[in-house]
């Protein structure tokens, strides 16, 4: 909504008189004036100034109370906003965001082709998974990957069925980091085929066509012809979806797992500072997510060359 | 091989480098619509071929299936005395795997109605993609060709313009250049004009001729009579998925023997 650039009239509510003027003027042109020597009035909106003085109080008040309220604290935020503890414990939250959209979005781009081939049974293996991942609820199956040692107590390579050439044990080879990678993944595998397929499906199919009538080949089709204009709208959904999973890695402070939001709420379960390191950990997250919506209008420019949007 | 595409518009392409095609009792169904009804047609080497008739003919199914873009549910079709998309071994057709068909394609260009040009992709990178990734042709050398082509349709100077910032006739004049960088012995027009504004139906349809005195094979699928009576040596008129008639021009656009041909003529003239 734009405000005019005019201030409001001496008289804001009534701006009856003033429009019925300008559209007689606008409605009969005096033969003598030239149409060009007309000036043009804008309509005035008096009441998007009084929604503007409302919304602007509101927004005062709540900063003048995150500056007075002492139950802020925020000499504590200070303290601990950079600690070596919550520094290291971004991190470890960084590398979950990082590991469980690469693995996810690799084995998501997967299940995408695998959804669109000719083959009825990779169709169905793949929709399966979907429904399947997209059924079970993260924090559960974080849980399932958490006991797997309790089900297989050995993980071992051979030949299926037969024999098998090296074993591992499973508690040693799935650490809880890799058990809470790869349940973030498996679950991101799921929502990233989807937003792989559709990206595909958006793309004309006149241009696989034309690809396919110069001869170009399957693979060199998919790279350089489809994905990066299915990019485009694979992009904002994927942003969604990272950001997403950024947040909704707090989920695996569960397990135990040293990331943010567990300590966060190790440090205010010794010192009883609610409040500041709950701000802690927002601003934290606040601060993440800008520089990865930064990232992303960078990279939907990149794939936005030759539109005219 | 490569004089083809680097000769100027009015040298004359040997008769070598052009193909012949030859269908043979062609039928095509999509799901209970019999749009194919045992087609059967020979073009000559070097010869422009203008396929007219109503819509749902079967006129663009035809010409699809001649690159294989779509599949026949029976009869051949050949370019250059080999199979299109088949390999005949005893009395069976193999079907050929999706690389030997690509590779096959190369030789056979296509123009689109709607001109398919990759929108991420310069005028040039349009033109370049296909010589380079198909035939491995050195980027290079690619370029420089794709050049001398753009500069054949007149767009020496959109070379490195996105396709949204052309009109349709600079679009489509930019697909046909695209089709010639495979220097294909077979050119295949499937309505070339039919998405254009009529002012820039015109300028298609130069590049189109000059295109048909070089001597290369042309199969032009249109609606444009003026043009097939200009240009063609053969007119095959089409309905419902049979030739009715085919012919030169002279005999089919102003004696049709047959009373649907008149009927259509008469709607389009």
């Amino acid at each position: 909504m734009a405000l005019t650039s005019d201030p409001p009239s001496a008289v804001p509510l009534t701006k009856a008189p003033e429009a019925a003027t300008a559209t007689t003027v606008a409605a009969v042109p005096r033969a003598s004036s030239a149409p060009a020597g007309l000036t043009v009035v804008p309509v005035r909106h008096p009441w998007r100034w009084v929604a503007v003085a409302a919304t602007a109080v509101l927004l005062v008040q709540f900063a003048h109370g995150l500056v007075t309220n002492p139950g802020w604290e925020w000499d504590v935020f200070a303290a601990f906003f950079t600690t070596e503890t919550i520094l290291q414990a971004v991190w470890v939250t960084l590398q979950l965001t990082f590991h469980g959209t690469a693995l996810g979005f690799a084995i998501g781009i997967v299940l995408a082709f695998m959804r669109l081939s000719a083959n009825p049974f990779l169709r169905s293996v793949a929709f399966a998974y979907i429904w399947a991942f997209r059924s079970i609820p993260l924090i559960v199956q974080l849980l399932f990957w958490f006991n797997l040692a309790y089900l297989y107590k050995e993980l071992s390579i051979g030949i299926p069925f037969g024999p098998s050439f090296l074993s591992f044990d499973t508690m040693g080879l799935v650490g809880e980091m890799s058990a809470a990678v790869l349940g973030l993944a498996l679950h991101q595998a799921a929502y990233a085929a989807e937003i792989v397929r559709g990206g595909v499906l958006a793309v004309d199919e006149g241009q696989s066509e034309a690809a396919a009538s110069l001869g170009i080949p399957r693979l060199r089709q998919l790279r350089r012809i489809v994905l990066p204009q299915a990019m485009r709208s694979i992009l904002p959904n994927a942003a969604n979806e990272i950001i997403s999973l950024f947040k909704g890695t707090s989920i695996v402070s569960v397990m135990a797992i040293g990331e943010l939001f567990y300590q966060v709420q190790v440090v205010y379960g010794r010192n009883g500072r609610v409040v500041p390191l709950l701000m802690v950990a927002t601003a934290w997250y606040v601060l993440l997510t800008t520089a990865l919506s930064v990232v992303q209008h960078y990279v939907e420019r990149h794939y936005a060359k030759g539109s005219a949007r | 091989m490569s004089s083809a595409v680097t000769v100027s518009a009015a040298t004359t392409v040997t008769e070598a480098d052009t193909a012949k095609v030859e269908i043979r009792s062609v039928h095509k169904s999509f799901g209970t619509l019999h749009v194919l009804r045992g087609i059967d047609l020979d073009v000559r080497a070097g010869e422009v071929t203008v396929v007219l008739g109503p819509s749902g003919s079967g006129k663009s199914t035809l010409l699809r299936t001649i690159n294989h873009l779509e599949k026949v549910d029976s009869g051949t079709v050949s370019v250059d005395g080999t199979l299109v998309g088949y390999r005949l071994s005893g009395n069976k057709l193999y079907e050929l795997r999706e690389r030997d068909i690509l590779k096959q394609r190369t030789r056979i260009g296509f123009v689109f109605q709607n001109f398919h040009l990759f929108p991420h992709l310069t005028v040039l990178e349009n033109i370049v993609e296909a010589p380079v990734s198909a035939l491995k042709r050195p980027r290079k050398d690619a370029e420089a060709a794709a050049r001398k082509l753009l500069d054949r349709v007149g767009l020496a100077d959109k070379a490195e313009a996105y396709p949204k910032q052309l009109s349709g006739g600079q679009q489509q004049r930019v697909a046909i250049a695209r089709a010639l960088a495979l220097e294909p012995g077979l050119l295949l027009f499937d309505e070339p004009t039919s998405a254009l504004d009529p002012e820039l139906v015109g300028e298609v349809l130069d590049v189109i001729k000059d295109l048909a005195a070089s001597g290369t094979t042309m199969i032009v699928v249109t609606h444009e009579i003026g043009f097939a009576r200009e240009v063609a040596d053969t007119v095959v008129f089409m309905d419902e998925g049979r030739i009715v008639e085919q012919g030169p021009p002279g005999e089919v656009l102003d004696s049709p023997r047959h009373e649907r041909t008149r009927a259509f003529l008469s709607k389009v003239l």
